[in-house]
Protein backbone atom coordinates (compact mmCIF):
# COMPACT_ATOMS: atom_id res chain seq x y z
CA UNK A 1 0.00 0.00 0.00
CA UNK A 2 2.82 2.43 0.94
CA UNK A 3 4.80 1.53 -2.16
CA UNK A 4 1.71 1.99 -4.30
CA UNK A 5 1.22 5.49 -2.86
CA UNK A 6 4.87 6.44 -3.35
CA UNK A 7 4.77 5.16 -6.88
CA UNK A 8 1.78 7.38 -7.71
CA UNK A 9 3.42 10.40 -6.08
CA UNK A 10 6.60 9.87 -8.12
CA UNK A 11 4.49 9.85 -11.30
CA UNK A 12 2.98 13.17 -10.24
CA UNK A 13 6.45 14.57 -9.57
CA UNK A 14 7.58 13.49 -13.02
CA UNK A 15 4.62 15.38 -14.49
CA UNK A 16 5.47 18.54 -12.54
CA UNK A 17 9.11 18.39 -13.64
CA UNK A 18 8.10 17.84 -17.27
CA UNK A 19 5.61 20.71 -17.12
CA UNK A 20 8.26 22.93 -15.55
CA UNK A 21 10.88 22.11 -18.20
CA UNK A 22 8.36 22.44 -21.03
CA UNK A 23 7.11 25.72 -19.58
CA UNK A 24 4.15 25.80 -21.95
CA UNK A 25 0.73 25.28 -20.32
CA UNK A 26 -0.74 24.90 -23.83
CA UNK A 27 1.23 21.66 -24.22
CA UNK A 28 1.41 20.37 -20.64
CA UNK A 29 -0.22 22.33 -17.81
CA UNK A 30 0.77 21.91 -14.16
CA UNK A 31 -1.38 19.33 -12.32
CA UNK A 32 -3.05 22.01 -10.19
CA UNK A 33 -3.97 24.02 -13.29
CA UNK A 34 -6.48 21.26 -14.04
CA UNK A 35 -8.53 22.04 -10.93
CA UNK A 36 -10.33 24.95 -12.62
CA UNK A 37 -11.40 23.07 -15.77
CA UNK A 38 -12.28 20.03 -13.66
CA UNK A 39 -14.53 22.05 -11.39
CA UNK A 40 -16.27 23.83 -14.28
CA UNK A 41 -16.97 20.54 -16.08
CA UNK A 42 -18.15 18.92 -12.86
CA UNK A 43 -20.47 21.72 -11.81
CA UNK A 44 -21.94 22.13 -15.29
CA UNK A 45 -22.84 18.41 -15.20
CA UNK A 46 -20.90 17.73 -18.41
CA UNK A 47 -18.29 15.49 -16.80
CA UNK A 48 -20.74 13.29 -14.83
CA UNK A 49 -22.95 12.89 -17.91
CA UNK A 50 -20.15 11.79 -20.26
CA UNK A 51 -18.55 9.68 -17.56
CA UNK A 52 -21.82 7.83 -16.96
CA UNK A 53 -22.40 7.33 -20.69
CA UNK A 54 -18.96 5.80 -21.16
CA UNK A 55 -19.24 3.72 -17.99
CA UNK A 56 -22.54 2.27 -19.23
CA UNK A 57 -20.98 1.31 -22.57
CA UNK A 58 -18.03 -0.28 -20.77
CA UNK A 59 -20.41 -2.22 -18.54
CA UNK A 60 -22.48 -3.53 -21.47
CA UNK A 61 -19.48 -4.51 -23.54
CA UNK A 62 -17.80 -6.08 -20.52
CA UNK A 63 -20.83 -8.15 -19.56
CA UNK A 64 -21.42 -9.33 -23.13
CA UNK A 65 -17.78 -10.10 -23.86
CA UNK A 66 -17.27 -11.97 -20.57
CA UNK A 67 -20.44 -14.05 -20.96
CA UNK A 68 -20.01 -14.97 -24.62
CA UNK A 69 -16.24 -15.37 -24.29
CA UNK A 70 -16.58 -17.68 -21.27
CA UNK A 71 -19.21 -19.86 -22.95
CA UNK A 72 -17.14 -20.11 -26.14
CA UNK A 73 -13.91 -20.77 -24.24
CA UNK A 74 -15.56 -23.48 -22.16
CA UNK A 75 -17.01 -25.19 -25.24
CA UNK A 76 -13.71 -25.00 -27.10
CA UNK A 77 -11.71 -26.23 -24.12
CA UNK A 78 -14.01 -29.16 -23.37
CA UNK A 79 -14.90 -30.30 -26.92
CA UNK A 80 -11.84 -30.70 -29.18
CA UNK A 81 -14.09 -30.92 -32.29
CA UNK A 82 -15.55 -27.48 -31.67
CA UNK A 83 -12.03 -26.22 -30.95
CA UNK A 84 -10.78 -27.48 -34.32
CA UNK A 85 -13.59 -25.67 -36.11
CA UNK A 86 -13.45 -22.38 -34.24
CA UNK A 87 -9.71 -22.04 -33.64
CA UNK A 88 -8.92 -20.45 -37.05
CA UNK A 89 -11.73 -17.92 -36.47
CA UNK A 90 -10.27 -17.13 -33.09
CA UNK A 91 -6.82 -16.50 -34.57
CA UNK A 92 -8.28 -14.20 -37.23
CA UNK A 93 -10.31 -12.18 -34.73
CA UNK A 94 -7.40 -12.02 -32.29
CA UNK A 95 -5.26 -10.43 -34.97
CA UNK A 96 -7.88 -8.13 -36.45
CA UNK A 97 -7.01 -4.54 -35.46
CA UNK A 98 -9.63 -2.97 -33.20
CA UNK A 99 -9.93 -0.07 -35.60
CA UNK A 100 -10.97 -2.34 -38.50
CA UNK A 101 -13.75 -3.95 -36.46
CA UNK A 102 -14.99 -0.57 -35.26
CA UNK A 103 -15.08 0.96 -38.75
CA UNK A 104 -16.77 -2.10 -40.24
CA UNK A 105 -19.41 -2.19 -37.48
CA UNK A 106 -20.22 1.49 -38.06
CA UNK A 107 -20.36 0.95 -41.83
CA UNK A 108 -22.53 -2.17 -41.68
CA UNK A 109 -24.76 -1.49 -38.70
CA UNK A 110 -24.82 2.32 -38.73
CA UNK A 111 -23.57 5.08 -36.48
CA UNK A 112 -25.54 3.96 -33.45
CA UNK A 113 -25.24 2.55 -29.94
CA UNK A 114 -25.69 -1.07 -31.06
CA UNK A 115 -22.79 -0.83 -33.48
CA UNK A 116 -20.62 0.79 -30.83
CA UNK A 117 -21.22 -1.91 -28.23
CA UNK A 118 -20.96 -4.77 -30.74
CA UNK A 119 -17.66 -3.39 -31.98
CA UNK A 120 -16.18 -3.31 -28.47
CA UNK A 121 -17.61 -6.72 -27.57
CA UNK A 122 -16.22 -8.36 -30.72
CA UNK A 123 -12.84 -6.86 -29.96
CA UNK A 124 -12.74 -8.39 -26.51
CA UNK A 125 -14.39 -11.83 -26.98
CA UNK A 126 -11.35 -13.54 -28.58
CA UNK A 127 -9.19 -12.56 -25.61
CA UNK A 128 -11.63 -13.88 -23.06
CA UNK A 129 -12.14 -17.07 -25.08
CA UNK A 130 -8.41 -17.77 -25.31
CA UNK A 131 -7.89 -17.40 -21.57
CA UNK A 132 -10.98 -19.42 -20.55
CA UNK A 133 -10.12 -22.17 -23.04
CA UNK A 134 -6.84 -22.74 -21.25
CA UNK A 135 -8.77 -23.10 -18.00
CA UNK A 136 -11.28 -25.50 -19.53
CA UNK A 137 -8.48 -27.68 -20.88
CA UNK A 138 -7.04 -27.97 -17.38
CA UNK A 139 -10.32 -29.09 -15.73
CA UNK A 140 -9.75 -31.95 -13.28
CA UNK A 141 -10.90 -35.28 -14.84
CA UNK A 142 -11.15 -36.96 -11.40
CA UNK A 143 -13.75 -34.45 -10.25
CA UNK A 144 -15.64 -35.03 -13.47
CA UNK A 145 -15.69 -38.77 -12.81
CA UNK A 146 -16.79 -38.14 -9.23
CA UNK A 147 -19.67 -35.95 -10.38
CA UNK A 148 -20.65 -38.57 -12.92
CA UNK A 149 -20.70 -41.46 -10.43
CA UNK A 150 -22.70 -39.53 -7.85
CA UNK A 151 -24.98 -38.15 -10.58
CA UNK A 152 -24.43 -34.57 -9.49
CA UNK A 153 -27.01 -32.27 -11.06
CA UNK A 154 -25.82 -30.29 -14.09
CA UNK A 155 -26.48 -26.89 -12.51
CA UNK A 156 -24.51 -27.85 -9.38
CA UNK A 157 -21.72 -29.34 -11.48
CA UNK A 158 -21.40 -26.08 -13.41
CA UNK A 159 -21.63 -23.79 -10.40
CA UNK A 160 -19.67 -25.67 -7.76
CA UNK A 161 -17.25 -27.84 -9.74
CA UNK A 162 -16.55 -26.14 -13.10
CA UNK A 163 -16.73 -22.44 -12.18
CA UNK A 164 -14.42 -22.61 -9.13
CA UNK A 165 -11.80 -24.30 -11.31
CA UNK A 166 -12.20 -21.54 -13.91
CA UNK A 167 -12.26 -18.71 -11.36
CA UNK A 168 -8.56 -17.74 -11.68
CA UNK A 169 -8.93 -17.69 -15.46
CA UNK A 170 -12.16 -15.67 -15.29
CA UNK A 171 -10.44 -13.21 -12.95
CA UNK A 172 -7.50 -12.87 -15.33
CA UNK A 173 -9.86 -12.33 -18.27
CA UNK A 174 -11.90 -9.78 -16.33
CA UNK A 175 -8.77 -7.94 -15.21
CA UNK A 176 -7.30 -7.56 -18.68
CA UNK A 177 -10.86 -7.21 -20.00
CA UNK A 178 -11.84 -4.04 -18.18
CA UNK A 179 -8.58 -2.34 -19.04
CA UNK A 180 -8.79 -3.13 -22.75
CA UNK A 181 -12.52 -2.50 -23.08
CA UNK A 182 -12.54 1.03 -21.78
CA UNK A 183 -9.72 2.00 -24.11
CA UNK A 184 -11.60 0.60 -27.09
CA UNK A 185 -14.81 2.30 -25.94
CA UNK A 186 -13.00 5.64 -26.10
CA UNK A 187 -11.89 4.95 -29.68
CA UNK A 188 -15.44 3.92 -30.60
CA UNK A 189 -16.74 7.18 -29.11
CA UNK A 190 -14.00 9.19 -30.75
CA UNK A 191 -14.97 7.84 -34.17
CA UNK A 192 -18.72 7.79 -34.15
CA UNK A 193 -20.61 8.85 -31.05
CA UNK A 194 -21.84 12.26 -29.91
CA UNK A 195 -21.31 11.72 -26.21
CA UNK A 196 -18.99 9.95 -23.77
CA UNK A 197 -15.42 10.58 -22.64
CA UNK A 198 -14.02 9.64 -26.08
CA UNK A 199 -16.26 12.21 -27.76
CA UNK A 200 -15.22 14.93 -25.31
CA UNK A 201 -11.56 14.09 -25.89
CA UNK A 202 -12.17 14.34 -29.64
CA UNK A 203 -13.81 17.74 -29.13
CA UNK A 204 -10.98 19.18 -27.03
CA UNK A 205 -8.41 17.61 -29.34
CA UNK A 206 -9.86 19.67 -32.17
CA UNK A 207 -9.66 22.76 -29.95
CA UNK A 208 -6.06 21.81 -28.96
CA UNK A 209 -7.02 22.10 -25.30
CA UNK A 210 -4.68 19.75 -23.44
CA UNK A 211 -6.06 20.66 -20.01
CA UNK A 212 -9.58 19.45 -20.86
CA UNK A 213 -8.28 16.33 -22.59
CA UNK A 214 -6.36 15.52 -19.39
CA UNK A 215 -9.34 16.31 -17.14
CA UNK A 216 -11.55 13.85 -19.00
CA UNK A 217 -8.95 11.08 -19.30
CA UNK A 218 -7.82 11.32 -15.68
CA UNK A 219 -11.39 11.34 -14.40
CA UNK A 220 -12.09 8.10 -16.22
CA UNK A 221 -8.84 6.50 -15.08
CA UNK A 222 -9.77 7.40 -11.50
CA UNK A 223 -13.19 5.85 -12.05
CA UNK A 224 -11.74 2.60 -13.40
CA UNK A 225 -9.23 2.39 -10.52
CA UNK A 226 -12.13 2.74 -8.10
CA UNK A 227 -13.92 -0.16 -9.86
CA UNK A 228 -10.78 -2.27 -9.73
CA UNK A 229 -10.15 -1.65 -6.03
CA UNK A 230 -13.72 -1.69 -4.78
CA UNK A 231 -15.21 -4.50 -6.92
CA UNK A 232 -12.71 -6.67 -8.79
CA UNK A 233 -10.05 -7.12 -6.12
CA UNK A 234 -12.47 -7.86 -3.24
CA UNK A 235 -14.26 -10.41 -5.45
CA UNK A 236 -10.97 -12.07 -6.30
CA UNK A 237 -10.00 -12.24 -2.64
CA UNK A 238 -13.33 -13.89 -1.83
CA UNK A 239 -13.04 -16.66 -4.43
CA UNK A 240 -9.41 -17.25 -3.46
CA UNK A 241 -10.29 -17.62 0.23
CA UNK A 242 -10.08 -21.45 0.25
CA UNK A 243 -6.47 -21.37 -0.94
CA UNK A 244 -5.28 -19.35 2.05
CA UNK A 245 -7.33 -21.26 4.63
CA UNK B 1 -28.50 -56.47 -8.35
CA UNK B 2 -25.31 -55.56 -10.20
CA UNK B 3 -24.48 -57.71 -13.22
CA UNK B 4 -21.17 -57.29 -14.99
CA UNK B 5 -20.71 -58.73 -18.45
CA UNK B 6 -17.62 -57.39 -20.14
CA UNK B 7 -16.65 -59.33 -23.25
CA UNK B 8 -13.81 -56.99 -24.18
CA UNK B 9 -12.27 -53.68 -23.23
CA UNK B 10 -9.42 -52.31 -25.31
CA UNK B 11 -7.25 -49.23 -25.41
CA UNK B 12 -6.51 -48.77 -29.12
CA UNK B 13 -5.37 -52.11 -30.48
CA UNK B 14 -4.52 -53.62 -27.11
CA UNK B 15 -7.21 -55.70 -25.41
CA UNK B 16 -6.97 -55.14 -21.66
CA UNK B 17 -9.92 -57.08 -20.28
CA UNK B 18 -11.69 -60.11 -21.76
CA UNK B 19 -14.71 -62.21 -20.74
CA UNK B 20 -15.35 -60.91 -17.28
CA UNK B 21 -18.72 -62.03 -16.00
CA UNK B 22 -19.93 -61.83 -12.41
CA UNK B 23 -22.68 -60.52 -10.19
CA UNK B 24 -22.75 -58.69 -6.90
CA UNK B 25 -25.89 -59.00 -4.83
CA UNK B 26 -26.98 -56.56 -2.13
CA UNK B 27 -25.02 -56.86 1.09
CA UNK B 28 -22.20 -58.74 -0.57
CA UNK B 29 -18.64 -57.39 -0.51
CA UNK B 30 -16.38 -58.38 -3.37
CA UNK B 31 -12.62 -57.80 -3.33
CA UNK B 32 -10.83 -57.49 -6.64
CA UNK B 33 -7.19 -58.55 -6.50
CA UNK B 34 -4.47 -58.67 -9.11
CA UNK B 35 -1.00 -57.38 -9.98
CA UNK B 36 -0.69 -53.66 -10.67
CA UNK B 37 -1.34 -52.50 -14.21
CA UNK B 38 -3.59 -55.47 -14.94
CA UNK B 39 -6.73 -53.36 -15.38
CA UNK B 40 -8.44 -53.41 -11.99
CA UNK B 41 -9.08 -49.67 -11.97
CA UNK B 42 -10.25 -49.85 -15.57
CA UNK B 43 -12.80 -52.49 -14.61
CA UNK B 44 -14.01 -50.29 -11.75
CA UNK B 45 -14.47 -47.39 -14.18
CA UNK B 46 -16.60 -49.61 -16.38
CA UNK B 47 -18.70 -50.68 -13.39
CA UNK B 48 -19.03 -47.07 -12.20
CA UNK B 49 -20.13 -45.99 -15.67
CA UNK B 50 -17.44 -43.33 -16.09
CA UNK B 51 -16.04 -45.30 -19.04
CA UNK B 52 -18.66 -46.59 -21.46
CA UNK B 53 -16.33 -47.57 -24.28
CA UNK B 54 -16.33 -51.38 -24.08
CA UNK B 55 -18.04 -54.48 -25.49
CA UNK B 56 -20.62 -56.00 -23.24
CA UNK B 57 -23.25 -54.88 -20.80
CA UNK B 58 -23.32 -53.79 -17.20
CA UNK B 59 -26.48 -53.65 -15.14
CA UNK B 60 -26.26 -51.46 -12.07
CA UNK B 61 -28.57 -49.77 -9.55
CA UNK B 62 -29.26 -46.01 -9.64
CA UNK B 63 -27.70 -45.08 -6.32
CA UNK B 64 -23.96 -45.57 -6.77
CA UNK B 65 -21.17 -44.20 -4.63
CA UNK B 66 -17.46 -44.37 -5.13
CA UNK B 67 -14.40 -43.94 -2.92
CA UNK B 68 -11.51 -42.97 -5.16
CA UNK B 69 -7.80 -43.59 -4.73
CA UNK B 70 -7.38 -39.87 -4.12
CA UNK B 71 -9.97 -38.20 -1.86
CA UNK B 72 -11.32 -36.26 -4.90
CA UNK B 73 -12.99 -33.52 -2.87
CA UNK B 74 -14.02 -29.99 -3.81
CA UNK B 75 -11.23 -27.96 -2.16
CA UNK B 76 -13.17 -24.69 -2.66
CA UNK B 77 -16.23 -25.82 -0.71
CA UNK B 78 -16.58 -26.54 3.01
CA UNK B 79 -16.41 -30.08 4.41
CA UNK B 80 -20.18 -30.01 4.91
CA UNK B 81 -20.87 -28.71 1.39
CA UNK B 82 -18.72 -31.51 0.01
CA UNK B 83 -21.44 -33.89 1.17
CA UNK B 84 -24.48 -31.67 0.55
CA UNK B 85 -23.64 -30.60 -3.00
CA UNK B 86 -22.99 -34.12 -4.23
CA UNK B 87 -26.25 -35.65 -2.94
CA UNK B 88 -29.66 -34.34 -3.97
CA UNK B 89 -31.46 -36.23 -1.21
CA UNK B 90 -29.21 -35.48 1.77
CA UNK B 91 -30.30 -32.58 4.02
CA UNK B 92 -28.21 -30.63 6.54
CA UNK B 93 -29.02 -32.89 9.50
CA UNK B 94 -28.11 -36.13 7.77
CA UNK B 95 -24.95 -34.54 6.35
CA UNK B 96 -23.91 -33.56 9.89
CA UNK B 97 -24.77 -37.09 11.04
CA UNK B 98 -22.64 -38.57 8.26
CA UNK B 99 -19.72 -36.35 9.34
CA UNK B 100 -20.28 -37.25 13.00
CA UNK B 101 -20.11 -40.93 12.03
CA UNK B 102 -16.54 -40.50 10.71
CA UNK B 103 -15.55 -38.08 13.49
CA UNK B 104 -15.39 -34.94 11.36
CA UNK B 105 -18.45 -32.97 12.46
CA UNK B 106 -16.33 -30.47 14.41
CA UNK B 107 -14.62 -29.62 11.11
CA UNK B 108 -17.84 -29.21 9.10
CA UNK B 109 -17.13 -25.57 8.19
CA UNK B 110 -13.45 -25.94 7.34
CA UNK B 111 -12.08 -26.38 3.85
CA UNK B 112 -10.78 -29.86 2.87
CA UNK B 113 -7.29 -28.39 2.50
CA UNK B 114 -7.23 -27.81 6.25
CA UNK B 115 -7.68 -31.55 6.93
CA UNK B 116 -4.96 -34.21 7.08
CA UNK B 117 -4.89 -36.85 4.35
CA UNK B 118 -6.44 -39.38 6.72
CA UNK B 119 -9.27 -36.97 7.50
CA UNK B 120 -9.80 -36.23 3.79
CA UNK B 121 -10.09 -39.97 3.18
CA UNK B 122 -12.69 -40.22 5.96
CA UNK B 123 -14.60 -37.35 4.42
CA UNK B 124 -14.56 -39.17 1.10
CA UNK B 125 -15.90 -42.23 2.93
CA UNK B 126 -18.63 -40.17 4.63
CA UNK B 127 -19.61 -38.72 1.26
CA UNK B 128 -19.93 -42.19 -0.23
CA UNK B 129 -22.14 -43.55 2.54
CA UNK B 130 -24.23 -40.39 3.06
CA UNK B 131 -26.43 -41.20 0.09
CA UNK B 132 -27.12 -44.80 1.28
CA UNK B 133 -25.83 -46.29 -1.98
CA UNK B 134 -27.04 -49.61 -3.38
CA UNK B 135 -23.68 -50.10 -5.06
CA UNK B 136 -20.41 -48.98 -3.49
CA UNK B 137 -17.18 -48.96 -5.51
CA UNK B 138 -13.83 -48.42 -3.79
CA UNK B 139 -10.52 -48.06 -5.59
CA UNK B 140 -7.70 -48.85 -3.14
CA UNK B 141 -9.32 -46.84 -0.36
CA UNK B 142 -6.58 -47.55 2.20
CA UNK B 143 -3.51 -46.98 0.07
CA UNK B 144 -0.77 -44.50 1.12
CA UNK B 145 -2.01 -44.17 4.70
CA UNK B 146 0.16 -45.02 7.71
CA UNK B 147 -0.69 -48.30 9.42
CA UNK B 148 -2.72 -46.89 12.31
CA UNK B 149 -4.76 -44.58 10.07
CA UNK B 150 -5.35 -47.36 7.57
CA UNK B 151 -6.52 -49.65 10.37
CA UNK B 152 -8.92 -46.95 11.60
CA UNK B 153 -10.29 -46.49 8.10
CA UNK B 154 -10.68 -50.23 7.68
CA UNK B 155 -12.70 -50.57 10.89
CA UNK B 156 -14.86 -47.59 9.92
CA UNK B 157 -15.49 -49.00 6.47
CA UNK B 158 -16.39 -52.40 7.92
CA UNK B 159 -18.92 -50.80 10.24
CA UNK B 160 -20.44 -48.55 7.58
CA UNK B 161 -20.82 -51.42 5.13
CA UNK B 162 -22.55 -53.34 7.94
CA UNK B 163 -24.96 -50.46 8.54
CA UNK B 164 -25.81 -49.46 4.96
CA UNK B 165 -25.43 -52.95 3.40
CA UNK B 166 -24.67 -51.93 -0.19
CA UNK B 167 -23.36 -54.27 -2.83
CA UNK B 168 -19.65 -53.48 -2.57
CA UNK B 169 -16.72 -54.02 -4.89
CA UNK B 170 -13.26 -52.81 -3.98
CA UNK B 171 -9.79 -53.04 -5.42
CA UNK B 172 -6.85 -53.79 -3.18
CA UNK B 173 -3.29 -55.09 -3.26
CA UNK B 174 -3.43 -56.55 0.21
CA UNK B 175 -4.60 -60.13 0.81
CA UNK B 176 -5.34 -59.54 4.53
CA UNK B 177 -7.45 -56.49 3.67
CA UNK B 178 -9.38 -58.51 1.12
CA UNK B 179 -9.92 -61.44 3.51
CA UNK B 180 -11.08 -59.17 6.27
CA UNK B 181 -13.56 -57.01 4.39
CA UNK B 182 -14.75 -59.24 1.57
CA UNK B 183 -17.31 -62.01 1.44
CA UNK B 184 -15.86 -63.08 -1.90
CA UNK B 185 -12.47 -62.54 -3.56
CA UNK B 186 -12.06 -62.21 -7.34
CA UNK B 187 -8.68 -62.34 -9.03
CA UNK B 188 -7.71 -60.76 -12.34
CA UNK B 189 -4.87 -62.41 -14.23
CA UNK B 190 -3.45 -62.94 -17.70
CA UNK B 191 -3.12 -60.87 -20.81
CA UNK B 192 -5.77 -59.76 -21.62
CA UNK B 193 -6.87 -59.98 -18.02
CA UNK B 194 -9.74 -62.19 -17.02
CA UNK B 195 -11.15 -63.69 -13.82
CA UNK B 196 -9.54 -66.87 -12.53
Amino acid sequence: MRIRGLSLVSLLLLWIVAAYIGADPQVLPMPWALAGPFWSELSSGELPFHLATTALRVLWAFALAMTLGTVLGLLMGVFPKIDQWLDPWLVIFLNLPALVLIVLCYLWIGLNETAAIIAVTLNKIPNVTTIIREGARALNPDLKAMAQVFRVRRSIYLKHIILPQLAPFIAAAARSGVAVIWKIVLVVEFLGRSNGIGFQIHLYFQLFDVAYVLVYSLSFIAFMLAVEWSLLQPWERRVRRWRQA
Amino acid sequence: MTRINVSAKSFGETVILRDIHFEISAGETVALLGPSGIGKSTLLQLIAGTDTDFEGQIERPDAIAMVFQEPTLLPWRSVLDNILLVHKTVDGDSAHAALERVGLNSKAYMFPGQLSLGQQRRLSLARAFAGSPDLLIMDEPFVSLDEATAEGMLILTEELIGEVKPATIFVTHSEPEAKRLATRVLRLQGKPATLI
